[in-house]
């Protein structure tokens, strides 16, 4: 592995009575695009300032090519950061904005006006660079803040909560432009979000946090696929949990009754290395990889659980279905709406899910 | 996205415009006011400014420039000369003196900020004429700062600061310094702390980050600071009377001397109406190439 880009070891800051992170240690390659996921609290900001270095550290040590940063003050680190509010001077034009970084490193003055092209050609703002950020639309002012950063070279871009402020169609456009910049430019990107969405959309790696906390590191499908905690799996898109106790375990599978089943049922599911039998357990299962059925047949499945529709929800793509599983279980399946022929299921009617063992993960406590 | 709204679409929605063009009645009180005691004297003034001191002092109504005339007598001009000097001086000082206090308030948690704000106007509650009494207390030969100075050891003889220049702009920062941190702090606490951050994160070193992102954008706050130290300095007398001694006379001691001892009530209007005016047009010529109307620099 090439040598990386940002290293934290075993990095705490407090704040007042909070520790807002808590011996966070990260390793962050060449070049990746790497989210920091987690809700609001969960020390992911913390750590984007103490990466730009408007906080230091308490304790652990931060490296930036190998070199710490410790005392180094933001304007000499090798970093930019993209604000959540873009933080644009309103005196300055998109050119002057853009320009700001080179001038302050005096760079000189005819490199200045071709990088700033340069930079505008790359955001796709040509034509814009005598306009005032008054002047611009939300989604330019983004990118005007991108153009900024970038036009720098920095060895890692920070982008705090950058796509936060658009509304749902530019931002879906703007993840995937995102994306396509990074991998053009071949900069280390970091980016802190809440939203899971955007994290699994742009990242080659995200790291989520809760609490101060690392939960888990890992890319978008292995954070998706394999959730190693119940946070991670409830934060990272919708998932249908159950809570029970291990009763069998058949090499990378296991049995686990519950409860909340109806008698005489249970779930065959991933299991977790070390995973011990009579261990309390939890299964998690993505709404998605649920089938449904209007037989009690496996059919080539593992699992199969009875329950009854209590809402049916059609918005578009797919159907939301909320099923009743027993008077305290409640679980989402959705289900793509293929077209005519599609068997539907009305409220109060019974229905059979059916799933693969693997498409479940098993979390022990 | 691509296009933003021109200025010029939303007046032309607005169908409020004419309604809010005419003066309101409520504003009829205020103007009788204006009127009766601001407008009518300053005519008044006017008039007088181009009549003769009679014998015995008194205004007598034969026309002459003669006052005007007077005005730019080397001794008056040298008055003049040295009121807008200690005023520019008084002002940079405020600024100098202002701005990290402004700069510090704005940046407190709320609570502090109120508190900071009420110490900075704590001085109003006492009348001026008092207060700059107690400088004299402090700067007079046997007073508070000598006294410390010669118990430190620091001084053999009594330093003699009062009755000088540089005790008039004492006096006259002390005494408007709060005139250049209320404006201040009101345009710091506006600026988001995010284009600071920002500047610092693109390489500005802290002076950069000063000049280049805090002052343009705190501008506004500057130009008002500027505006209300200056015009109640250069025309200042209470201060240059009881601390500048006879050798140092600002404008404000001249008109009063001559409305008040000399009796020339139309030389006095006279200086008054100059000065009026010089400030007047000083100012107009500040805000048009500072101002908030002034076209922003272009960046580069």
């Amino acid at each position: 592995m090439a040598e990386p880009s940002v290293e934290l070891r075993e990095v705490s800051k407090r704040h007042g009575d909070t520790l807002a992170v808590d011996r966070l240690s990260l390793t962050i390659r060449r070049g990746e695009f790497f989210s920091i996921l987690g809700p609001s609290g969960s020390g992911k900001t913390t750590t984007l300032r103490m990466l730009a270095g408007f906080e230091s550290p308490d304790a652990g040590d931060i490296l930036i090519d190998g070199r710490s940063v410790r005392g180094v003050p933001p304007n000499r680190r090798p970093v930019n950061l993209v604000f959540q509010t873009y933080a644009l001077f309103p005196h300055l034009t998109v050119a002057g904005n853009i320009a700001f970084g080179l001038e302050m490193r005096r760079v000189p003055r005819a490199d200045i006006a071709a990088r700033v092209q340069e930079a505008l050609d790359m955001v796709r703002l040509q034509g814009k660079q005598d306009r005032l950020p008054a002047q611009l639309s939300g989604g330019e002012q983004q990118r005007v803040a991108l153009a900024r950063a970038l036009v720098n070279r920095p060895a890692v871009l920070l982008l705090d909560e950058p796509l936060g402020a658009l509304d749902q169609q530019l931002r879906a456009d703007m993840q995937v432009e995102l994306k396509t910049i990074q991998e053009r430019v071949g900069l280390t990107f970091i980016c802190v979000t809440h939203h899971q969405e955007e994290a699994l959309t742009m990242s080659d790696r995200v790291a989520v946090m809760q609490q101060g906390r690392l939960l888990q590191v890992g890319s978008p499908r292995d954070i998706y696929e394999a959730p190693q905690s119940a946070f991670v799996a409830g934060f990272i898109g919708i998932s249908n949990s159950l809570a029970g106790r291990i009763e069998t375990v058949n090499g990378a599978r296991c049995t686990v009754r519950a409860a909340d089943l109806p008698s005489g049922f249970s779930v065959v599911a991933r299991c977790p290395v070390g995973a011990g039998v009579g261990a309390q357990a939890t299964v998690v299962l993505r709404p998605e990889r649920i089938h449904l059925s209007a037989d009690v047949q496996l059919n080539g499945y593992d699992n199969v659980l009875p329950a009854r529709v209590s809402k049916a929800i059609y918005n578009g793509s797919e159907t939301q279905y909320v099923l009743a599983l027993s008077d305290r279980l409640s679980w989402q399946v959705r289900v793509p709406n293929i077209g005519n022929g599609q068997q539907r299921f009305q409220p109060g009617t019974p229905v059979f899910l059916r799933w693969h063992a693997d498409e479940a993960v098993v979390l022990s406590e | 996205m691509n296009s933003p709204t021109r200025p010029s679409d939303r007046s032309e929605c607005s169908g409020e415009a004419p309604a809010s063009r005419r003066p309101s009645r409520l504003l009829l009180p205020a103007l009788v006011w204006l009127g009766l005691c601001l407008v009518l004297p300053l005519f008044l003034m006017l008039a007088i400014s181009f009549a003769s001191r009679g014998t015995y002092g008194g205004v007598v109504w034969t026309l002459t420039l003669a006052n005007y005339a007077n005005v730019v007598d080397p001794l008056y001009v040298r008055i003049f000369a040295r009121s807008v000097g200690l005023a520019t001086l008084t002002t940079l000082l405020c600024l100098a003196l202002g701005f990290p206090i402004a700069y510090y308030i704005a940046r407190l948690p709320p609570r502090l900020q109120g508190i900071w704000l009420l110490l900075v106007m704590i001085p109003f509650w006492t009348n001026f004429l008092v207060r700059t009494y107690a400088w004299i207390f402090i700067l007079r030969a046997e007073g508070l700062l000598n006294t410390v100075l010669a118990g430190l050891g620091l001084i053999g003889s009594p330093v003699d600061v009062l009755y000088s220049e540089t005790a008039i702009v004492i006096g006259l920062v002390y005494g408007y310094l709060p005139f250049m941190i209320l404006p201040l702090y009101a345009a710091v606490e506006r600026l988001p702390v995010a284009l600071v951050e920002a500047a610092w994160d693109l390489y500005a070193s802290r002076w950069a980050v000063f000049w280049r992102v805090i002052v343009p954008l705190t501008k506004p706050g500057l130009v008002a600071g500027a505006i209300l130290v200056f015009i109640p300095s250069v025309g200042a007398f209470i201060t240059p009377d009881l601390m500048g001694g006879a050798r140092t006379m600002m404008i404000g001691n001249l008109i009063q001397h001559e409305f008040l001892v000399a009796r020339d009530w139309p030389f006095g209007s006279a200086i008054g109406l100059v000065l009026m005016a010089s400030v007047l047009l000083g100012v107009v010529t500040y805000l048009r190439a500072e101002g908030p109307g002034a076209r922003p620099a272009a960046g580069g």
